[in-house]
């Protein structure tokens, strides 16, 4: 059974939105998303998914408050605790079942009003090996960056070649919060913080929600939504702990993206994908994860990088959107909002971004710092 | 389209009010039985899926990718899903669309809850359980708000405190055939409740399930491998069903379950149940508090609103009643860490049903089972209908 988006709704990103609560950021992406699709959520929609974690939203039980905002009180709803893609995984399955034919995705972040950021990313760290060291948690990311740039001998400067096109994508882009006419020049040069990672090699906290609705083929039929299929998706996740894990592959995509392309039958990424959306939240995750997704050979994505070939009008367009670290850390929205940006551009509703003749895509998620979970989904239009 | 799920083992740790294991350990724990039981190993795991309640009583942020390794997720699709207490049969629920979609054939389901880490008390997680702008004020914390639910069942109905002990005593006494039990009790009598501490009137200190460490698991697989496997002891899951009401609790109608019942019978139209009473033998409806054994039977149209306290009176939901209820000791007798209650619903069906619940079976032959959990602020409701 085919299983399609049939609606995508986004809020804008920003780095705050002090007139907005959580809430009403969940109405206004989810009322989006329905009338995009063309479904009312209390007749139409069977089963409600949020993706959410307890501590960056400040509440012991989250899933108290999702209903009411997305129209799914006294309606089959839950919480999957992981990032947007796994949300998506699940309402995918749910809809293969044929218990359930219309499945909504929401997730979201409200990180302006987290006060202790720092201390909430800390408390990820196992509490007896990890957090007794008392250092920053983005440690474990310029620690990773290290053992990546090493073996795979990429040169820093492609980092830099990453921030600055992930900025400058994101001034096409009327969603993202932090667009910006950066050079390769002006990347290097930012202040080092978790060498070797630069200020601008890390993305800044965001807020905004995605809300995505899916449906089988059968029900897409019934509404306006044009659907773009879910043609694979995958999950994975590596050992969760720092001492044990493999720092330099990103392991999770590698096994995540096996599985989609096998549901998909992508049998050699590297010419079936037309563009990809990434995990870019720290510049060099988008070169790892790129060469995790087999669309660049181990060690080659900083040299490509470099020539260009990811630009919006390169070979492989990654991250036209302008991914994390020009739109905005979103958390636990930021794999939903790839799957919604692969989704737009397959639609050809991408705007001044829109790319040419694009008829399969990438998303992919990672769950951040200090987890090696991520997700891929293969989206496609037409048969 | 839809292919049948069935349980194939189960497996729990001891519900204690402090255990000495790290939550991975726990994990493990629960996993290695399930698994064993099932005679399969790791390699036979297609997926993992956990739950688990709040993340701050373990003190972890993301403690599902904390204790990923304990579940047996590493290197696998694994996801964690969380619906507050309903978690306990909901997260077998997760596990059921990953083997009906046709993605997996074999799911391992793992919660964990470890409560007694949190300083001083379990309940300072509760008090930020509460919308920030109209509850937290008040401070309010959970055994107040659950008395109002009980005061209200109790004077709607006109329900005597006595026939809603009477769940206690049963549950604490079934309790005693259960080798994980925190709370058994061969001896507690309606008099031992009914005398025990006020905490928040008409909730007693003996009205009440006890805070727990603890885990269980489950292990859940697909007709096809069942039979190439030639696995014995199944039983199926039949019907599944989940709902939420409105985070307004003030907006509710706290005499009847409604959520519940929107579960109930989405997983009774699954399981083609159209007479529950009549139709299924016994159930293992989530009983944190005594009162809520008897306002989740009516909420699981296993008797009429108001109903319960007289079934429970006159003995028709004891074990060798004609409709057990909690058999297991429920977690009034067993324990209750969350989650991980999944042990004493989905793991007690699967025990009843296979014959395997040792001192605990129920004496005449039973050939379906519902269990169901309930959680976030009095609105969750997950069911899960099982058969021979």
């Amino acid at each position: 059974m085919r299983v399609g988006i049939i609606g995508v709704g986004m809020t804008a990103f920003r780095p705050s939105s002090p007139e907005y609560s959580w809430k009403e950021l969940m109405f206004e992406a989810a009322s989006r998303a329905y009338a995009d699709a063309g479904v009312d959520p209390r007749e139409d929609v069977d089963s409600f998914l949020t993706c959410a974690e307890d501590y960056y939203e400040g509440f012991g039980i989250f899933d108290e408050f999702v209903p009411d905002q997305l129209g799914a009180a006294l309606r089959p709803t839950c919480t999957v605790t992981g990032d947007g893609l796994q949300g998506l995984a699940n309402a995918f399955m749910q809809i293969q079942t044929g218990l359930v034919r219309v499945a909504v995705v929401e997730a979201h972040s409200k990180a302006s009003d987290i006060v202790t950021l720092e201390g909430i990313v800390e408390h990820a760290l196992d509490p007896i090996w990890n957090r007794p060291l008392e250092a920053h948690p983005y440690v474990v990311a310029g620690l990773e960056a290290d053992a990546y740039l090493r073996s795979s001998r990429t040169p820093p400067k492609a980092l830099a070649s990453v921030v600055s096109k992930n900025r400058r994508n994101a001034l096409r882009n009327p969603h993202a919060a932090y667009g910006a006419d950066v050079d390769v020049d002006q990347a290097l040069r930012s202040e080092v913080r978790f060498s070797p990672l630069r200020a601008l090699d890390i993305s800044n906290p965001a807020d905004g929600c995605v809300v995505l609705v899916l449906a089988s083929e059968e029900a897409a039929r019934k509404f306006e939504g044009r659907p773009v299929w879910v043609r694979g998706i995958g999950w994975a996740s590596d050992s969760p702990t720092l001492e044990t894990r493999d720092w330099a592959g990103a392991t999770y995509a590698e096994l995540a993206a096996t599985m989609a392309y096998r549901l998909a039958k992508v049998r050699r990424p590297s010419t079936e994908v037309g563009f990809a959306e990434v995990d870019d939240r720290f510049s060099y995750k988008e070169l790892q994860h790129l060469e995790a997704l087999g669309l660049a050979k181990k060690g080659e994505a900083g040299r490509r990088a470099m020539k260009g070939e990811y630009d919006p009008g390169g070979r492989l367009p990654v991250n036209v959107s302008g991914g994390s670290l020009g739109c905005g850390n979103v958390f636990e929205a930021t794999g939903l909002h790839r799957a919604a940006e692969v989704a737009l551009q397959l639609r050809g509703d991408a705007g001044s971004r829109q790319l040419d003749g694009v008829n399969t895509g990438v998303a992919q998620s990672w769950r951040f710092v200090p987890t090696a979970t991520g997700a891929v989904a293969v989206l496609g239009v037409g048969r | 389209m839809t292919s049948k799920v069935g349980v194939i083992g189960a497996g729990m740790t001891l519900f204690r009010r402090r255990l000495q294991e790290a939550p991975k350990e726990l994990c493990y724990e629960a996993a290695k039985m399930a698994l064993d039981s099932a005679g399969l190993t790791l390699a036979d795991v297609d997926m993992v899926v956990s739950g688990s309640a709040p993340d701050a009583f373990d003190g972890v942020h993301m403690k599902g990718e904390y204790f990923l390794d304990g579940c047996g997720g590493y290197r696998k699709p694994y996801t964690r899903v969380f619906t507050g207490g309903g978690t306990g049969v909901f997260s077998a629920i997760a596990g059921w669309w990953h083997v009906a979609s046709g993605l997996a054939d074999c799911v391992l389901v793992v919660n964990e809850e470890k409560m007694s880490s949190c300083q001083p008390h379990a309940q300072s997680v509760f008090a930020h359980i509460w919308d920030p702008i109209l509850d937290r004020p008040l401070r309010p914390n959970l055994i107040w708000i659950f008395a109002m639910e009980m005061n209200r069942y109790m004077t709607i109905h006109k329900v005597a405190k006595e026939d809603i002990a009477r769940v206690a005593v049963k549950n604490k006494r079934n309790a005693v055939g259960h080798p994980c039990a925190q709370l058994a009790d061969p001896n507690i009598t309606v008099q031992d409740v009914l005398n025990s501490e006020v905490m928040a009137w008409p909730v007693q200190r003996l009205d009440i399930s006890p805070p727990s460490d603890g885990a269980a698991a489950v292990v859940l697989a697909s007709e096809d491998f069942i039979r190439k496997r030639r696995i014995r002891d199944r039983a199926w899951m039949s019907g599944v069903g989940w709902c939420i009401d409105s985070t307004m609790w003030t907006d509710r109608d706290l005499v009847f379950p409604e959520y519940v019942a929107r579960a109930a019978k989405m997983a009774y139209r699954m399981a083609r149940i159209e007479a529950p009473r009549r139709q299924i033998d016994f159930a293992e409806p989530y009983d944190p508090f005594d009162y809520k054994e008897l306002h989740h039977l009516e909420g699981l149209l296993l008797a009429d609103k108001g109903e319960a306290p007289k079934l429970t009176r006159e003995g028709v939901t004891q074990r060798d009643g004609d409709l057990p209820v909690c058999p297991s000791g429920g977690l009034m007798g067993v324990g209750n860490p969350i989650a991980a209650t999944l042990g004493i619903k989905i793991g007690e069906l699967f025990w009843q049903l296979t014959g395997q619940a040792g001192k605990r079976q129920i004496p005449h032959e039973v050939r379906t089972g519902v269990c169901q959990a309930w959680g976030d602020l009095m609105q969750y409701g997950s069911v899960v209908v099982m058969r021979a």
